[in-house]
This record gives C-alpha cells, sequence and structure tokens, in this order.
C-alpha cells in the first residue's frame, strides 16, 4: 500500500464474496471525514501481450482462459471479432441462434449463481446478520427449496453452455464465421424436459426481488446509491438484446448521449483513463471527458437504457421495474439485484423460444465472406458490455489486442458506491463489522468478476484497514 | 511364401513374417504398443522411444527391432509404463503445451497418450521455452511451441511428398525444426495438401483457418482412447 499525507485511509483486503478477489481503502481528511473510497483491482493486462502472435481462429477458444467465472463471455465476444476477419459477420440463422442459445445459458447460469449463492444470503438474512449464517449454506438450511434452485438453475445453464459449446467450461462452439455444431433433436429435447420448472423458478426470483426492493425502498434507495450514465447495447427498435446491437448511452436523467452507435467506432467515443493507484483503468464517454463521463454497465444500465424487452414476461417485469422511478432511469445500486432477476426471466424466454426454432437444427453452420485486418466484437456479459478489439497481419496473426472488460466499464461506480457506503456508515475512526458488510454489499451489487480483471481465483478473507492521514495506522478488522 | 513365424507378445503368441517390425507384428495382431515418432507410411526413426519393449529382457524399439522367431516381448508391464509415462511427461514439460486452447486438442498424439496413461499434471517441473511461430505460408502455419522433434514432417516431406521442406537444425536442447529455405515457410515449396502437415502427431504444423472446426465430441480420440484402432483387430479377429 503506498502512503499518502493527503488524508487518512482505510484499507478493505479483499472483498469476500465477490468472484476472484479485491482490496478497499478509505481514504479520510484531516477531520477524518471520508475523503474518497477506491477498490483495488489488480488488472492482468498481460493477457494482451500474450495473445500477440496468435493465429485469430484461435483466439476465441484462448481468450475464454482469461477468466474461469465468463469464460462464455469472452468466448463469443472474441468470436464476434472474428466473424469479421473472415467477412462471416451475417451469420447463418443456425449459427446465430446456437451462439444466442450458448448466450442466454450462460447469462442464465451466471445471474443465477450470483443471485443466490452471493446475493440472497444479504437480502433473506440482512446485511448486519452473523456473517456465519449470513452465506450460500445458511440460506439452504433455512430455505432449502431456494438452495436447490440455485443449484438447478446453475446446472441447467451449465448444460445449455456443454451442449453448445462442447464443454461445460472452455468449449469451442463458436468458430469465426459460425459455430461447428448445431442442436440436435435429441439435445434439444433434454433441454426441453426441465424449461418449465425454470421458467416459474425464474418468476419466482424476480418476485422475491421485487418484493423485497419495494419493502426495503426506503433503505435501499440512498444505499450506495449516486447518479450516473448508463451504457449498453440495444437492438435497432430499442430493444434490449444481450448478444447483438449498437451501442446506446443516457444520462441520470434518461436523455441520450448517444444512440444506435456502431461498436466497431467505439474507440472516437470512448476512452480509458489510467489513474496512478489503480492497476485497473477508468473508461469514460469521450465527449463529457473523465470527470463525466463514467458510466454504469450490467443489468440495472441494461433495463434502464433499453426501450422495451421482446419477451412478455420480462417487458411485464421491467413496466413494475420502472414504474418505482417513474419511468425515468433507476440510478439505486442495489436495484441490481432485481434488475439481474428480470434478464434471468428474459433469458429463460429467449431459451424457449430458441428451442422450439427448427433453425437450431439447420446444417449451414458458417460464412465466410471479403477478410477485414481490424475488428471489434461486444457483447452484452452478464456483468456488462464486454469490448474485443483487435487487429490482425496479413499472416493471419494478432498483432494488436485491447480489451474492456464488464468490470472495468463499471470500475468508476464501484468506486463511487463504496465511497458513499463509507461517508454513511463510518462512524468515528473504528471500523465495524456493520461498515465492513455493509461495503461487501454494494460492491457485490455490481456482481464484479475480479477474476476477469486479475485472471486469479479464489475467495479470501475480508480485511479492514483505518490509517490516519499521516498513514499510520489506526484501526484493522479481519473478517475470516 | 509366407514363411510366417511365432513370438510372444506379454505371453500372447504373434505370428510375424520376416522383415516385420515388432510394431508391425504386433500392429496385425492387435496389440497396440504406444508410440509418437512412427508412423505407418513412414520409415521407422526410432527417435521417440515411447514404443520401448523388452525383447528377451532387453530394452528395444518396437519401431525398428525386427520381430524373430521365438523371442519374448513384454509391453504392457509396469516398468515400461512407468518409462513411457515419464517420456510423455518430459515431452510436455519440454514444450509449451496449452491443451485446454490447443486447436489439436482431441486429435492430437501426445495428448491422447497422456490420457491413455492417465497423467494429468506432469511430475516434472515445466521448462518453458522461448520458441518461434512461423506464421509466412499463406495456408500453414508453424508453432515450435508444440514441436517434440518427432521428425515425422522431415520424412513425410521427403519420402510421400518428394520436397524436403523440413529439417532438424541445432543440437541438444537447441535442437529445433527447420524449414529447408533461408527466411520462413513461405518461402518453400510447401503446400496446404502436403503430408508432411498431416503427419505431425501434435499442434506444431497446421492448417490455417480451419481450427475446432470439429466440434469437441467428434475429434479423434473423444470417444475412444489412442490405440483402441489397433486393438479392435485383436477384439474382432475377422477385421
Ligand atoms: S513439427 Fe510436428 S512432425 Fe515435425 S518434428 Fe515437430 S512434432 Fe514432429
Ligand atoms: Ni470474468
Amino acid at each position: 500500500m503506498t502512503k499518502t499525507n493527503a488524508g487518512q485511509r482505510i484499507v478493505i483486503e479483499p472483498v469476500t464474496r465477490v468472484e476472484g478477489h479485491g482490496k478497499v481503502t478509505i481514504l479520510l481528511d484531516e477531520h477524518r471525514k471520508v475523503k474518497h473510497a477506491r477498490l483495488h483491482i489488480v488488472e492482468f493486462r498481460g493477457f494482451e501481450r500474450f495473445i500477440q502472435g496468435r493465429p485469430f481462429w484461435e483466439v476465441p477458444v484462448l481468450v475464454q482462459r482469461l477468466c474461469g467465472i465468463c469464460p462464455v463471455s469472452h468466448h463469443l465476444a472474441a468470436a464476434k471479432a472474428m466473424d469479421r476477419i473472415v467477412g462471416g459477420e451475417k451469420l447463418t440463422p443456425t449459427a446465430e441462434k446456437v451462439r444466442r442459445l450458448m448466450h442466454y445459458g450462460q447469462m442464465f447460469q451466471s445471474h443465477s449463481l450470483h443471485f443466490f449463492h452471493l446475493v440472497s444470503p444479504d437480502l433473506l438474512f440482512g446485511f448486519d446478520a452473523d456473517p456465519a449464517i449470513r452465506n450460500v449454506i445458511g440460506v439452504a438450511k433455512k430455505f432449502p427449496e431456494l438452495g436447490v434452485q440455485g443449484v438447478m438453475m446453475r446446472k441447467y445453464g451449465q448444460e445449455i453452455i456443454r451442449i453448445t459449446a462442447g464443454k461445460k467450461i472452455h468449449g469451442t462452439g463458436a468458430i469465426p464465421g459460425g459455430v461447428n455444431k448445431n442442436v440436435s433433436i435429441e439435445e434439444r429435447d433434454f433441454l426441453l424436459k426441465d424449461l418449465d420448472q425454470m421458467v416459474v423458478w425464474s418468476r419466482a426470483a424476480v418476485k422475491l426481488c421485487k418484493d423485497y426492493t419495494m419493502e426495503h425502498l426506503a433503505e435501499l434507495a440512498p444505499f450506495g446509491s449516486f447518479d450516473s450514465n448508463h451504457l449498453a447495447l440495444v437492438r435497432e427498435d430499442g430493444a434490449m438484446d444481450l448478444y447483438h446491437g449498437n451501442l446506446r448511452a443516457i444520462d441520470a436523467a434518461g436523455k441520450k448521449i448517444f444512440d444506435q452507435l456502431d461498436y466497431q467506432e467505439y474507440a472516437d467515443h470512448i476512452a480509458e483513463e489510467v489513474r496512478p493507484w489503480s492497476y485497473m483503468k477508468f473508461p469514460f464517454i469521450k465527449a463529457l471527458g473523465p470527470e463525466k463521463g463514467w458510466y454504469r454497465v450490467g443489468p440495472l444500465a441494461r433495463i434502464n437504457t433499453c426501450d422495451f424487452i421482446d419477451t412478455p414476461e420480462a417487458e411485464a417485469a421491467r413496466k413494475e421495474f420502472m414504474a418505482v422511478t417513474k419511468g425515468a432511469p433507476n440510478n439505486i445500486s442495489l436495484a441490481y439485484h432485481w434488475a439481474r432477476t428480470i434478464e434471468i426471466l428474459h433469458s429463460i424466454e429467449k431459451i424457449k423460444e430458441l428451442l422450439h426454432d427448427p433453425d437450431l437444427q439447420g446444417e449451414d453452420l458458417v460464412v465466410k465472406g471479403p477478410r477485414r485486418e481490424e475488428t471489434v466484437g461486444l457483447i452484452e456479459a452478464p456483468r456488462g458490455t464486454l469490448f474485443h478489439h483487435y487487429r490482425i497481419n496479413s499472416n493471419d496473426q494478432v498483432v494488436m489486442a485491447n480489451l474492456i472488460v464488464s468490470t472495468t466499464n463499471n470500475n468508476e461506480p464501484m468506486n463511487r458506491a463504496v465511497t458513499k457506503v463509507a461517508e454513511d456508515y463510518l462512524a468515528g475512526v473504528t471500523i465495524t463489522e456493520g461498515l465492513l458488510n455493509r461495503i461487501e454489499v454494494a460492491i457485490r451489487a455490481y456482481d464484479p468478476c475480479l477474476s476477469c480483471a486479475t485472471h486469479a481465483l479464489g475467495a479470501m478473507p475480508l480485511e479492514v484497514e483505518l490509517r490516519a492521514h499521516t498513514g499510520e495506522l489506526v484501526d484493522r478488522r479481519v473478517q475470516a | 511364401m509366407n514363411h510366417t513365424f511365432t513370438f510372444t507378445i506379454d505371453g500372447v503368441e504373434v505370428r510375424g513374417r520376416p522383415g516385420q517390425t515388432i510394431m508391425q507384428a504386433a500392429d496385425e495382431a492387435g496389440i497396440y504398443i504406444p508410440r509418437l515418432c512412427a508412423h505407418k507410411e513412414l520409415v521407422p526413426h526410432g527417435s521417440c522411444r515411447v514404443c520401448t519393449v523388452f525383447v528377451n529382457g532387453r530394452p528395444q524399439s518396437a519401431c525398428t527391432q525386427p520381430a524373430a522367431p521365438g523371442i519374448i516381448v513384454e509391453n504392457e508391464t509396469e516398468a515400461l509404463l512407468a518409462i513411457r509415462r515419464s517420456l510423455i511427461d518430459m515431452l510436455f514439460v519440454e514444450g509449451n503445451h496449452f491443451c485446454p486452447f490447443c486447436e489439436k486438442s482431441g486429435n492430437c498424439e501426445l495428448q491422447a497418450l497422456a490420457y491413455r496413461f492417465g497423467i494429468t499434471a506432469p511430475q516434472h517441473p515445466y521448462l518453458f521455452p522461448k520458441r518461434d511461430l512461423d506464421a509466412s505460408h499463406p495456408d500453414i502455419f508453424i508453432d515450435r511451441n508444440r514441436c517434440i522433434l518427432c521428425g515425422r514432417c522431415v520424412r513425410a516431406s521427403r519420402d510421400l511428398d518428394g520436397k524436403n521442406v523440413f529439417q532438424f537444425v541445432g543440437r541438444g536442447p537447441g535442437k529445433r525444426i527447420a524449414v529447408n529455405a533461408k527466411a520462413a515457410l513461405a518461402d518453400t515449396d510447401a503446400a496446404r495438401t502436403d503430408r508432411a502437415v498431416s503427419a505431425c502427431p501434435v499442434g506444431a504444423i497446421l492448417r490455417k483457418r480451419v481450427g475446432y472446426a470439429i466440434p469437441i465430441g467428434q475429434r479423434m480420440y473423444d470417444a475412444a482412447p489412442i490405440g483402441s484402432d489397433i486393438e479392435a483387430v485383436r477384439a474382432d479377429p475377422h477385421q
């Protein structure tokens, strides 16, 4: 940790129950008031060097090594990029639908894992409950049916991934210009078996989140909250589209900053700021500058940004969600959870639509056209917009790669959320367990994939350090 | 004209003909002797040592050692299994074989042997050598990170393609596969359809832009372990 003379700092290290690990410091001023909070994530940029020289068709499989949590999102974002290298971005109906099925399967399993395993303990037991109970085991004991749902929903999503990608983790399904397999009748029927149950459980997850949020709205609304811009892909008609679309950014009041922006041109509109204290960059909308141009991505941003959802149940859920803020963008950090469950419902509705589509059994899997040498692949990953940008030389080798992962897009928002919680809940110079828990809860709302950013897996205990503005250690708290 | 004779492999009586190697006789009898540098259509090389068997108690390469009347061959013994495991293990750590993203996965003989022998993680420390790629050719990609120096490309190019595209240069740890040109593969007469390309047992010489086209589950070694095709002969003698 670097010392600073400008203030005092609290260090939380690392955050538990987010995927991967990170560290939080809270900086105090001379009056022992919170100056700001910083979430430290050691972003592993070495990867972009590692893929230098590798052949482009290897990249969609290779990039899955970036992350043990969301490999499918990287697989698909890279495949979308490489489609353009082989001139095959207009996929065959079969290829597009198999990929979408894979993507919705990933969304379904990732959101389910996050909601049931990581978030439900906070909602069901309260932020101040003993961490020994406030965990997934505690949920399974007290609410056994919920524990089972979480496990089964995750498994269902994984089976979709296995069938479309060939393996549950590190599959090969998406190849430049298409896919390497379709979905057979047997595979489809296997997935249809449990589908209706999944729909029922998804509805219940939305209801649980909605009821919880409405009941605790007064407490949740200010919790770790702040106004921000929101960014997401939307379809040409303004519908939410998790697999493909154009970029739309809105401000905290809902005014469009840009709309239907071809993401091939993202670099003209989005830049990444480097700050000396963080390895992870801070993306922002160029037109607004780094101070005002940062934005949120992920479920909350997607629901705020789209005009509608094209599946009926999720659309009805979206309307209820938007009614809370009377149609204006919802800037409540903890509303991410409700938004996430709406996407669970949307994903399963999409999965149902796709499983009944005979194109899944089509034989036309790959298209190719005029070759390109520079390409961008974007996808709405579970945690938000994921950017993959590559340049390929005439020998088919990667010569440049730039990735902006979802968690990086949410870098500034997560810092804001932690700052807000610290301002509201830090009392004196003692780190209470309540503060510690609340910082965790705020970070968890954003479902950061620290694994994506750090390329290191594993949860570790939570540690809080409080330092005087001289750099002197005032208090320290560790949670097992 | 068949002056056949018999000998035994692990106690099983096997027929041999004059001029056959132990490996050839074993293949015909449906007994699999593991191998990497040997290839049915290529002259034996005897370099990888994976096919080491005991002949009357002495270690020999089955791909080069002639079959002979009455010899006693040991193939599937604990001692030989340990030697083969160790050899395969060393081939892994000497190169940079990243199976999880290698496009040869599922079709790779080295990986298939590791699976057959139950090797999941190497026992020796990785050497992480620095090796060069050659992407110059429009249709062929060379990734020396995965080369196991089996020499199959050298022999296939010379004997099957009539071209001499590949050769070894250097000695000891510095030994590597090179092309017969001043600069790069693009300067040779190598072609996409060359047998030298398909002869590579690992992902070191690849046809460009076709990686991962075969889905997981339908690749060469997804369904049955390497050697199963040979062993099927024994299971069904009418084949
Ligand atoms: S390139 Fe392939 S065939 Fe040639 S020596 Fe290396 S491993 Fe053997
Ligand atoms: Ni990730």
